[in-house]
């Protein structure tokens, strides 16, 4: 849907596992790009200023604000969202997690979130609260409280280091 | 005096429970079936729509706080790249949005908002045009390219600025900028009350003005349908047919050339329960250009110029005898609006809330009280989480408190004193409350916090203890509205259930979740009522189409009279299942019992999928008199005052004398809503409402300066709390159940945001008890904090 543009320039990168190139605007924020060019829906926009961490993506590996990111500059960038979290029809422990402890109340922030904490976790296995706390104190949420998703995450954690099985309820 | 019991018991209003076994989901924190599709990122929020052809919108908006329009030029607009038509007001001729109480013009002054402002501007944010382009960011590039030239005029900032004399006049209909003045109840002797009482005490406060901030902004996606003749409007709304009825007015439309549907929502709070005017235009533009237009709202405009909330002055006084007792409350409420009445509830909205129920959980006795809207050039207001009652139970936990600092009393034995302890109660302000848990949540509160040690760490200067006491109406069915006077008179909700041929359910819902889990609870409740899994039960809502008429969600109403309904139906499909099984097996439909996914009887048991086989595929078997199909139609409504839930919030904080900075130690929240369907949901109400209490008790407020231009136009300023401010919550439940919901459940959405700020400053207040110092606002500011510890 983007307006043709003498300015545009090719971009290729991997998303969620598969090659995309596209021709884009400079200006086209990463966010929009996987939104509006790669069907990437669970990336929400929720400031569009770097704050609320519900566009929080990751890039190679590491967590990326992806509003404030131009798609031009993830170029040859290895990206993952939320969609790239389940393995097919099966949750994620994290996901399982969040389901569980009701981790989520409308889910516009939780994509990010689940991100964020996935990168929390493989950096630290085994947060206490207080780190839990921390680690996710760069996404919003506006429903939960957060108590529920510290929960989700402390449990998680257990079953990502194999202390627990993942609790399909 | 409360009753307990296991909340795995299930209850019902109706009296035929008996007559079958309930499988008793509600009370069980079943797996929410909304969360597969979010937790996958695969939920379907209204940006994530796009149809072919889309056409993308955005605003020009007002640079100025109040001026006339001299001209505005889209000249340049409509010569960007990609701009596909820019229309101002004079462009789209839509009709004013206007909301009304039937009270006569000394109390109510009716203000109509333009959809795009004409001549005037009111506030910074105001939309004048919008801007329509293949492409969001050509639809930006448009917007910068409007000419607007404004005369400007002396803006109304402040509540007390607007009530000045010789201001000048937002609405020139409306005199010292007052929209609604309404005086209430003045009990008769209410001022020799004052004059002979042992003590009287004063409180005066000022609450900050916030944003309800639902993380999803508003948006819509509007498009022009030729087979269906219909302007299709996909929208962020709590209140669908609402938007439909002023959509089909403003744009000249009947209502059924208008569907209004709703899809997955990123929270709303109330801002989204009243009818926003960029949906309205947004939908004008689709069906001007017959080309569908998507306007999403950035974080920008949803901080300066969505609704806002909560602004309200306080002057109370309160007498009270030698030992403690309330004797009289004089209350003048003065509430800052903004620019415009919302629709549908007015500007009356918050200044009626405050004024009806200030009282509270307390037994007054006298009670006077002048509550009034002001309108200023600030962007408007809307109905948020709790809707005046955090600020007015703000008023009274710290009345009590004074009056027991006064006194020499303990706070916790003054409120004792005074609270509501027979049921049902009807006060001076002519509420009746149902019975609640009010005096055992206040035991039960203290009793944890004393439990857990923490009377023995209270000290001066660091560790303060507050409580808050506090009820929640809910359930407002229409005669509760109907006091209020709105000419739109909310109230009922009603259910469609039909049963398919293999037996699954699906039943509509006038209400609208946005986060609350009605597809699990609403779905719980039918389950019961059938003797069904609750995932054979799919829940309709947000879809004028398909739903007859709807209230939407607001107002903790949900559960209380949507749940109502949806049981209600239910009951009724149930008879039709019980009366043609009782035919196809012989026997009596009053002893006919719905378990497992059918019916049994004395003889035998029928499947539903084997009744629906009948009723729809070989229907010349039906009983005589029995129509086709499996279907049926409930509504529920509340005739009296609704009912109210009830806490104790009871907030440890420890203060750092180095920044004036709070921590909140510990948080006990003691919660009565009744009968919850789902505990789990209700304890995620109450810590997410906490939380924004807690935001607007020490973090979150909406400043202007003095030409009116908003101060906190980004989250860099506007301070939403993160995981690292908002403590982990301890909830005790009580259950008293409500007796005439069918479920016996009470609303639980708002308690948590209403209890909160009175809680957080009485514990601040006692930790500077030693200072003598009182601090009586919110946001509560730091400095403040800091100047009274150094003081001391």
């Amino acid at each position: 849907m983007s307006t043709p543009t003498r300015t545009g320039t090719s971009v290729s990168m991997t998303v969620n596992g598969e090659q995309v190139d596209r021709h884009v605007d400079p200006r086209r924020t990463l966010s929009d790009f996987l939104r509006r060019d790669c069907g990437a829906t669970g990336v929400h926009l929720g400031c569009e200023h770097g704050v609320c961490g519900a566009c929080t993506v990751l890039l190679d590996g590491r967590t990326a604000r992806s509003c404030c990111t131009l798609a031009v500059q993830a170029q040859g960038a290895d990206i993952t969202t939320v969609e790239g979290m389940a393995d097919g029809a099966e949750l994620h422990p994290l996901q399982e997690a969040f389901w569980k402890h009701h981790g989520l109340q409308c889910g516009f922030c939780t994509p990010g979130i689940l991100l964020t904490v996935q990168e929390l976790l493989a950096d630290n296995p085994d947060p206490s609260d207080e780190e839990i706390r921390e680690g996710i104190s760069g996404n919003i949420c506006r429903c939960t409280g957060y108590q529920f998703i510290v929960d989700a995450v402390r449990d998680a954690a257990a079953v990502l280091r194999g202390e627990k099985a993942t609790e399909a309820e | 005096m409360a009753e307990r019991f296991p909340s795995s018991e299930p209850v019902s209003g109706d009296s035929r429970q008996g007559d079958y076994r309930h499988s008793r989901v509600v009370g069980a924190s079943v797996p929410r079936r909304e969360d597969p599709r979010l937790l996958a990122g695969r939920g379907r929020f209204v940006d994530d729509i796009a149809l072919p052809g889309m056409l993308h919108a955005q605003f020009v908006r007002s640079s100025e706080a109040f001026a006339e329009i001299v001209s505005v030029d889209l000249s340049e607009v409509r010569a960007v790249p990609g701009v596909v038509a820019a229309y101002a007001a004079a462009d789209l001729d839509l009709r004013d949005i206007t909301a009304l109480l039937d009270r006569p013009a000394h109390e109510f002054v009716p203000t109509a908002m333009p959809v795009l402002a004409r001549d005037t501007v009111r506030y910074v944010g105001e939309p004048i045009a919008i801007v329509v382009a293949t492409d969001p960011y050509a639809a930006e590039d448009g917007v910068e390219a409007a000419v607007v030239e404004y005369a400007p005029r002396e803006p109304v900032v402040s509540d007390l600025g607007a009530l000045a004399e010789g201001a000048p006049l937002v609405h020139p209909e409306a005199p010292r900028n007052t929209l609604v003045d309404v005086s209430l109840f003045a009990t008769e002797g209410i001022d020799a009350l004052f004059e002979a009482a042992h003590t009287v005490v004063e409180v005066h406060t000022k609450t900050g003005r916030q944003n309800a901030l639902p993380l999803e902004t508003r948006g819509v996606v509007a498009d022009w349908d030729d087979r269906d003749e219909q302007l299709r409007v996909q929208t962020c709304t709590q209140v669908p047919h609402q938007v439909r009825t002023v959509l089909a007015a403003c744009v000249g439309l009947a209502e059924k050339q208008v569907r209004v549907t709703v899809p997955d929502m990123g929270g709303g709070f109330g801002q989204k329960c009243v009818v926003g005017r960029e949906e309205i235009v947004a939908a004008a533009a689709a069906l001007r250009l017959r080309r569908p237009v998507k306007w999403i709202e950035d974080r920008r405009d949803a901080l300066t110029a969505a609704f806002l909330a909560r602004e309200q002055r306080y002057a109370v006084r309160a007498a009270f005898s030698e030992t403690g007792e309330i004797l009289a409350l004089d209350a003048d409420v003065v509430c800052d609006m903004g620019a415009y009445s919302c629709y549908p509830f007015t500007a009356g909205i918050e200044p009626l809330m405050a004024s009806a129920e200030m009282p509270s959980v307390y037994t007054v006795p006298a009670y006077r009280v002048r509550g009034r809207a002001v309108t200023t050039n600030k962007a408007p207001t809307a109905p948020y989480r709790g809707v005046s009652r955090p600020q007015y139970v703000m008023v009274m936990e710290r009345v009590m408190e004074k009056a027991a600092r006064a006194l020499g009393l303990d706070p916790l034995e003054v409120r004792r004193r005074n609270l509501i302890t027979v049921f049902p109660y009807t006060g001076v302000n002519a509420i009746t409350y149902d019975p609640g848990s009010y005096r055992e949540s206040l035991d039960l509160c203290e009793q944890t916090l004393r439990d857990e040690g923490w009377f023995d760490r209270r000290s001066d200067g660091v560790i303060g203890i507050g409580f808050a006491c506090f009820s929640e109406r809910t359930g407002y069915g229409s005669g509760a509205f109907a006091q209020r006077r709105m000419q739109v008179v909310p109230g009922f909700d009603l259910s469609e259930i039909r049963m398919d041929l293999d037996g699954t359910v699906s039943v509509t819902t006038g209400t609208l979740s946005h986060g609350q889990s009605h597809e699990t609870t609403m779905a719980q409740i039918v389950a019961d009522r059938l003797g069904i899994p609750y995932d054979r039960v799919k829940i309709v809502q947000g879809d004028t189409d398909r739903i007859t008429y709807g209230w939407g969600s607001f107002a903790s109403r949900s559960i209380t009279i949507g749940g109502s309904a949806v049981a209600a139906a239910s009951v009724k499909l149930g008879d039709q299942l019980r009366e043609i099984a009782a035919h196809l097996l012989g026997g009596d439909p009053a002893a006919a019992v719905l378990e497992d996914g059918g019916v049994r009887l004395e003889d035998g048991r029928l499947s539903f999928p084997e009744i629906a086989d009948v009723a729809y595929l070989r229907s010349h078997l039906l009983p005589k008199g029995v129509g086709p199909g499996l279907a049926a139609t409930a509504s529920f409504d509340v005739a009296g005052d609704g009912t109210f839930s009830n806490a104790t919030h009871g907030v440890v904080v420890e203060l750092d004398p180095g920044t004036g900075g709070v921590e909140i130690l510990r948080y006990v929240c003691v919660e009565d809503c009744g009968v919850a369907i789902h505990p789990q949901v209700v304890e995620g109400q109450a810590r997410g409402g906490i939380a924004q209490g807690i935001a607007g008790a020490l973090f979150e407020v909406v400043r202007y300066d003095d030409a009116g231009q908003p101060l906190a136009p980004s989250f860099m300023e506007y301070k939403v709390p993160t995981a690292a401010e908002i403590p982990d919550v301890r909830i005790e439940h009580l259950e008293t159940p409500c007796a005439f919901t069918e479920n016996g459940a009470k609303g639980a959405g708002e308690g948590g945001t209403i209890g909160a700020p009175a809680a957080v400053l009485n514990a601040i207040n006692d930790a500077l008890r030693h200072t003598g110092v009182e601090l009586d606002d919110t946001p509560i500011p730091r400095e403040a904090i800091f100047r009274a510890l150094e003081a001391s």
